[in-house]
Parts: structure tokens; C-alpha cells; sequence
């Protein structure tokens, strides 16, 4: 506890320094991995940060140093040329965009671990904490580091709201972008250049192997909270930084261990929680909407059955016993029975003696549902020249979902018809 | 003798890999495999500390069965909770593969794991773990004697469910049809890519898995049309990559299976420019529109 308050009072310099550096890298890999969610290849980013370790690894053996800019140089060109080789790959061969992702992946990856083993083993002093580009750690972000990936993060920040507009435009509707005469290659270029500066610069905290998480996880978090993407941006940028400070925290308490699982697991169960519990996206407000609909068509029904059965005689006043109800038409009993309450409660239905009776707003919802069913029947026939006994089903599906537009569009196209294609009348 | 053993352990591995790999990549599912391949590691880790070592039956079971689970969970965030389905692969392995990091960080005391282990696996060692029985008689490395049972295993599942397999990963919908089940064989190749991962992890890792799980039938792709012949040429392959990423490996003094992944790579590289039907360098007599 007493080192949560230590971290979190900022009174030491150097923890500034770190948190600061952890919510600029993770708010940034997030900002630019929305863009690549939405344009469906979240997984190329995974390739990208593994491609990134041969080149760290060629830079620091061609230049000898571990200079901050220069292993960014390297792993930038190693970073961008996977990127190449992918979209190469998935044009100029059979090949599948997976398989090719997977295939540059492991390759580069491969190639980086001979190379970064063949370093650790060369016995050259200079190299010890070039693993650290594996695993993260935010520790180590200070002084000079710090600058220059501070740097290139606001930069990668900036770039995305210069280019806001265009780079809408080319996950939402590139044809579009293409027509009014958008330069998409070059938007797509700027896209693959923005991935690959995240990666470099994200790994920094969480390492080369958990870096698809920077990318992906906030993104598709932020996603099911929203479906503006300027607050998608904002909200993904916060859960990255949230994740950033976290990890910060643990590598100041811990230094032994790795930073980037810590962030991984934090920004995971953030967004196993948004996948759950998000208003109208998630999992459980779903799952209720479906019930609700259930329960909603249940009671249309009866209300439906109710004014059929009184219907041709228009003696709406006589008490339908339950069991006469599940004469005509199987329902499941016991959410009949609640139907019906409910349904009572809500002024559409009264009870009489053993009967049910249908209450003037009652006679009007069952009649609108009667019409808006036999209305479709006829619309099926007529356009899509159906035969009459095929559109049943068909209408018993849709006559909870026309809207009042919907139904009026209806009757203007049917020219306001007086029959079904079952001659019954359409109330 | 210790060269043997590598690279009869790189060419097990490599057999098992290229094999699964095949139908992985022709279901468009190699990400998957990516996926299975480090969403294995706290299952290992787990089974490690509860059985104490590394090659018991439990453990592979264990850590295969985590594999499963992460197909499972895939399937849940994709189809229940809408995520976007390169979304819910990304999500899914990075999260299980943190844990298991975090858990051998944790017990590093009681695991004898390490995080690069983890990645790129020791297969150097294993010469020195060797099986030897009570009577004090040494049988080999316990590693051969592990992923070479596995190898078994899966000759034998694609030979008895060749037709399944085959049938599931070109057409589905005539397999459904002629009374194959899709969702059970798409299991069962789930489940032998697990085994097979965390059989090979701790002589490749879990990202070199990939490369082998990947390339090799990528490789064979560019190279034939017939499917029994892809197969077969995968394999190849993979061994000849074992063989010569071990003498890379030495020469360069560094990791053997990132060597083997290398070597995979330029397999591919080489079938991609000079594959006689494929290739991008082979001139092909292309078909010239009919002149009126």
C-alpha cells in the first residue's frame, strides 16, 4: 500500500518520468490500432511488432551501439518491409493474407531470436538489455530513451488529427475516398508508416510479442462503448493509458518483472469487461434485448389471437377462456400466463370471470398487428409474386418490426388494399 | 551424437507441424494456430507446478486441452459478444500468453521455465535429459521419446480420418452433407494442433511453432496442386529445415530453432520466386485473348 501512495503521489521525478512515457506510448499504439481494427487487420500489427526484432537486432550489430534512434531506424525498416512483403505475398501469389501473416510473422521472428541469440553469445558487454524489446519494461524508459519515444508518440498523436478526415474516410469507405479523388495509396502508405511507428515505439513498454495487444485490445474495447470514431480515438487513447500507468506501477514495485504482461492483462480484463457489460453492444445487454423482444412478440401474439377470434362476429366483448387461447395456437404456457398479466397490468386486457377480454387499446395493438401481418402477406405476392401459402411465416416474423412509416409505405404501395391474399379483410 | 538428437527432435517436430499445417492453412486458419500456439503456455505453466515436471501425460493433456479452450473462447468472443473475429483471435492469445508469463514470473523459484525458453525453447538441451530406466539402461533423450509418440499420434489420426479431414477443409457444406460433422472434426484438428504445440514447445517455443506450423505447407502450396502431394512435400520440408537451420544455428552461434525458422523462410522465399508453376520469376505462357 505504501508504495501505491508513493507511486501515485508523483513525488518522485523519475516516476513522473515513467508514467508519463507508459501513457504516451500505450495512448498512441491505441489511437492508430483503431484505425487498423476498423480497417480489418488488426493481426498485421502483430506481424509488424514481431517483424521488429531483427531489425533492433541488425541495427545494433551493423552500428554497435544500443543508441535509441538508431535501433527505432532499424526496427522501422525491418517493421515497414514485413508490411510490404505481406501485401506482396497475398497479390503475387496463391497464398491467403492469414497464412502470409503468420508466414512473415514467425519468419522475421526467427530471424531476429538467431540474430539476437547469436549477439548474447558474441560476449559483446554492449549488448546486455536487448531482450528487454521482448518483454518490455517500462523501468527503463528515462532519460534520453524517454525524449526521443515521447517524441515520436506525439508525433504519431498529431499525424492522426491532421489526417483525421482522410483517414476516416479510408477505413469506412475507400471506393468513396477513391472517387473524389483521395490519394489512397499514399493514405494507405501513411496508415502502414503510422502501424509501424506505434509498434516501435510501443514496445518499448510492452515488448515485441504482447505488442499485437497495444494495438488490438484497446481498440476493439473501445469500440463496443461507442460507434463515433473521434470518441472511439479518445476512449481507446484512455484504456491504453490506463493499462501504460498500471504496468508503469508494477515495474516500480517489482523490477524483475516484465512490464508488458501486466499491461496485456490489465487492458484484457478492461476489455473482456466492455465486451460483457457495455450498453447496447455487450454481451448481457443483449442477451436482455433478446429477451425482451421474445417476451414483446409473445404478447402481440396473444393480443393478435384475441382480436382474430372475435373478429368475424366483432363480438370483442365475449371472455376467451386461457385454454380456448391455446386451442388456436401453441403457446408455451407459462409465459402466456405472465403475458396475459402483464398485458392486464398494462391496460390492454381485462379479466372477466375465466376470460379475457380486449380493452379498446387492446383492440386497437391486436388490430394493428392483424393489418400490418396481412399487409405483408399481400406485399410478398404482389412483388415478389410468392404463392399465397408461402408468406405466412414470413409475415409472422416481420409484423413486430414495420414502424408506422414503414406502414404507411405499405399501404401507398398497395394502393390502400381492402383484402389479404387469403381473402380475409384487412382491418 | 548430440547433433543426431537435435535434429531428429527438429525433424519430429517439424513432421508433426507441417502435417496439421496443411489443413490449417487451407481452412484460412493459420492465425489460429498462431493463437493455440501461445494461448498454451499457462496451461503448461499450471500443469507444471501441479505435476512437478515437464514430460508427464497429464501435462500435455492439460496444456492441450488449453488449447481447445481457447478455440472455445475464440468462437465465444466472436459469435456471443460480436467481436470482430481478427479482433477476438488478437484479444484471446495475447491475454492467455501474458498470464503465462506472469505465472513464470511468479513461481520462477518452482518453475523451471524461463521467459525465453518461452519463446524460442532449448532445444540444445535436449541431448541431456536422457530416459534411462532403473536397470541404468539409457534410452535416448526423454524429449524424442515425447514429441515422437505425439508424431505417432497424428500420423495416425490423418491416416484413419484422412477422408473427414479432407472432405471438412475443402467442403464443408457436401461434407455436412453426406452426414460428416464439421464442428467434431474442426475440434479434433484443434486439439491435435494443441497436443502438438505444447509437445514441441520447450525444444521450439511458441513462436517458432508457427513457423513450422506455417511455412513448410505455404512452401508446399506454391509447389503442387495435389493435395496427398502437399502433404508429403511439407514434410519434406520441414526436415531438410531442421537439418540445415541446426548447421546455421552452429555456425552463427545462436538459437536452433530461430535458425530453423530461417531456413523455413527462405524455403518459401525460394518456391515463391522460382516455383516451376508458381513462381513469380517462371515465365508462364499466359493465354493470349483470340485475335479477330
Amino acid at each position: 500500500m505504501k508504495e501505491f501512495f508513493e507511486f501515485f503521489s508523483f513525488a518522485d521525478a523519475n516516476v513522473r518520468f515513467v508514467t508519463l512515457g507508459s501513457v504516451l506510448l500505450a495512448g498512441s499504439s491505441a489511437v492508430v490500432g483503431c484505425f487498423t481494427l476498423l480497417r480489418k487487420r488488426a493481426l498485421v500489427g502483430d506481424a509488424v511488432a514481431h517483424a521488429v526484432l531483427p531489425g533492433v537486432c541488425l541495427a545494433f550489430i551493423l552500428s554497435g551501439t544500443k543508441n535509441p534512434l538508431i535501433l527505432l531506424i532499424g526496427a522501422f525498416i525491418t517493421g515497414w518491409l514485413s508490411l510490404i512483403i505481406i501485401d506482396f505475398i497475398t497479390a503475387k501469389s496463391r497464398i491467403k493474407e492469414d497464412t502470409a501473416i503468420g508466414l512473415v510473422l514467425s519468419v522475421f521472428f526467427g530471424i531476429g531470436i538467431l540474430l539476437l541469440t547469436s549477439i548474447q553469445h558474441s560476449g559483446n558487454a554492449a549488448q546486455s538489455g536487448l531482450d528487454k524489446f521482448l518483454f518490455g519494461n517500462a523501468a527503463s524508459l528515462v532519460g534520453e530513451d524517454l525524449i526521443i519515444f515521447s517524441i515520436v508518440a506525439v508525433l504519431l498523436l498529431t499525424a492522426t488529427v491532421v489526417f483525421y478526415k482522410e483517414l476516416k474516410l479510408l477505413c469506412f469507405d475507400e471506393v468513396y475516398a477513391k472517387t473524389i479523388g483521395f490519394p489512397v495509396r499514399g493514405l494507405e502508405l501513411l496508415l502502414t508508416t503510422l502501424t509501424v511507428l506505434a509498434v516501435v515505439v510501443g514496445i518499448q513498454a510492452v515488448g515485441v510479442v504482447l505488442m499485437a495487444a497495444m494495438l488490438i485490445t484497446p481498440a476493439a474495447a473501445a469500440r463496443f462503448w461507442t460507434d463515433k470514431l473521434g470518441v472511439m480515438l479518445v476512449l481507446a487513447a484512455v484504456i491504453g493509458a490506463i493499462s501504460g500507468v498500471s504496468g508503469a506501477f508494477v515495474s516500480y514495485t517489482a523490477p524483475a518483472m516484465p512490464t508488458g504482461p501486466w499491461i496485456v492483462l490489465i487492458v484484457s480484463l478492461i476489455a473482456t469487461f466492455s465486451f460483457a457489460f457495455a450498453p447496447n453492444k455487450g454481451w448481457i445487454a443483449r442477451i436482455v434485448r433478446q429477451r425482451l423482444n421474445k417476451k414483446r412478440i409473445l404478447e402481440e401474439n396473444l393480443l393478435k389471437l384475441l382480436y382474430q377470434l372475435s373478429e368475424n362476429k366483432q363480438d370483442f366483448h365475449t371472455p376467451r377462456p386461457m385454454h380456448e387461447l391455446l386451442d388456436k395456437r401453441s403457446f408455451p404456457v407459462k409465459e402466456a400466463a405472465s403475458g396475459l398479466a402483464k398485458l392486464k397490468s398494462q391496460g390492454y386486457l381485462e379479466k372477466i370471470k375465466d376470460g379475457w377480454v380486449l380493452t379498446a387499446e387492446g383492440i386497437t395493438r391486436g388490430r394493428r398487428v392483424v393489418r400490418l401481418h396481412r399487409l405483408w402477406e399481400l406485399y410478398l405476392t404482389q412483388y415478389l409474386h410468392l404463392a399465397s401459402d408461402h408468406v405466412h411465416e414470413d409475415a409472422e416474423t416481420i409484423e413486430h418490426i414495420i414502424t408506422p412509416e414503414l406502414e404507411k409505405r405499405l399501404l401507398v404501395e398497395l394502393n390502400f388494399p381492402i383484402l389479404d391474399p387469403h381473402s380475409s379483410k384487412i382491418p | 551424437m548430440n547433433a543426431f538428437w537435435i535434429i531428429l527432435t527438429g525433424s519430429l517436430v517439424a513432421t508433426c507441424c507441417s502435417l496439421l499445417g496443411c489443413y490449417l492453412i487451407l481452412r484460412r486458419m493459420a492465425m489460429i494456430g498462431d493463437a493455440i500456439s501461445h494461448a498454451v503456455l499457462p496451461g503448461i505453466v499450471i500443469a507444471f507446478l501441479l505435476t512437478g515436471s515437464r514430460d508427464s501425460v497429464p501435462m500435455i493433456i492439460g496444456a492441450g486441452l488449453l488449447g481447445v479452450l481457447t478455440t472455445f473462447l475464440i468462437e465465444f468472443f466472436h459469435k456471443y459478444a460480436r467481436v470482430q473475429s481478427d479482433a477476438a483471435i488478437g484479444v484471446t492469445f495475447t491475454w492467455l500468453f501474458a498470464i503465462g508469463i506472469i505465472l513464470i514470473s511468479v513461481f520462477a523459484g518452482q518453475v523451471d521455465l524461463d521467459q525465453d525458453c518461452v519463446l524460442y525453447g532449448e532445444i540444445a538441451y535436449v541431448p541431456l535429459d536422457l530416459w534411462i530406466t532403473e536397470g541404468g539402461l539409457s534410452l535416448g533423450p526423454r524429449t524424442v521419446w515425447t514429441i515422437g509418440f505425439v508424431t505417432i499420434l497424428i500420423i495416425a489420426f490423418i491416416l484413419f480420418g484422412y477422408k473427414e479431414l479432407f472432405l471438412t477443409a475443402f467442403d464443408s457444406g457436401y461434407a455436412a452433407a453426406i452426414g460428416v460433422s464439421t464442428s467434431l472434426w474442426y475440434y479434433l484438428l484443434m486439439t491435435a494442433v494443441s497436443l502438438t504445440t505444447v509437445a514441441s514447445f520447450e525444444s521450439v517455443g511458441a513462436i517458432l511453432v508457427v513457423a513450422l506450423l506455417v511455412a513448410p505447407p505455404a512452401t508446399a502450396y506454391l509447389l503442387t496442386d495435389n493435395f496427398k502431394t502437399m502433404l508429403v512435400l511439407s514434410v519434406a520440408l520441414g526436415i531438410i529445415a531442421s537439418f540445415a537451420g541446426y548447421y546455421l544455428a552452429v555456425w552463427m552461434d545462436g538459437s536452433i530453432a530461430g535458425a530453423i525458422a530461417t531456413i523455413t523462410g527462405v524455403e518459401f522465399l525460394l518456391a515463391f520466386l522460382f516455383s516451376p508453376s508458381r513462381g513469380i520469376l517462371i515465365n508462364r505462357k499466359l493465354v493470349q485473348p483470340v485475335q479477330h
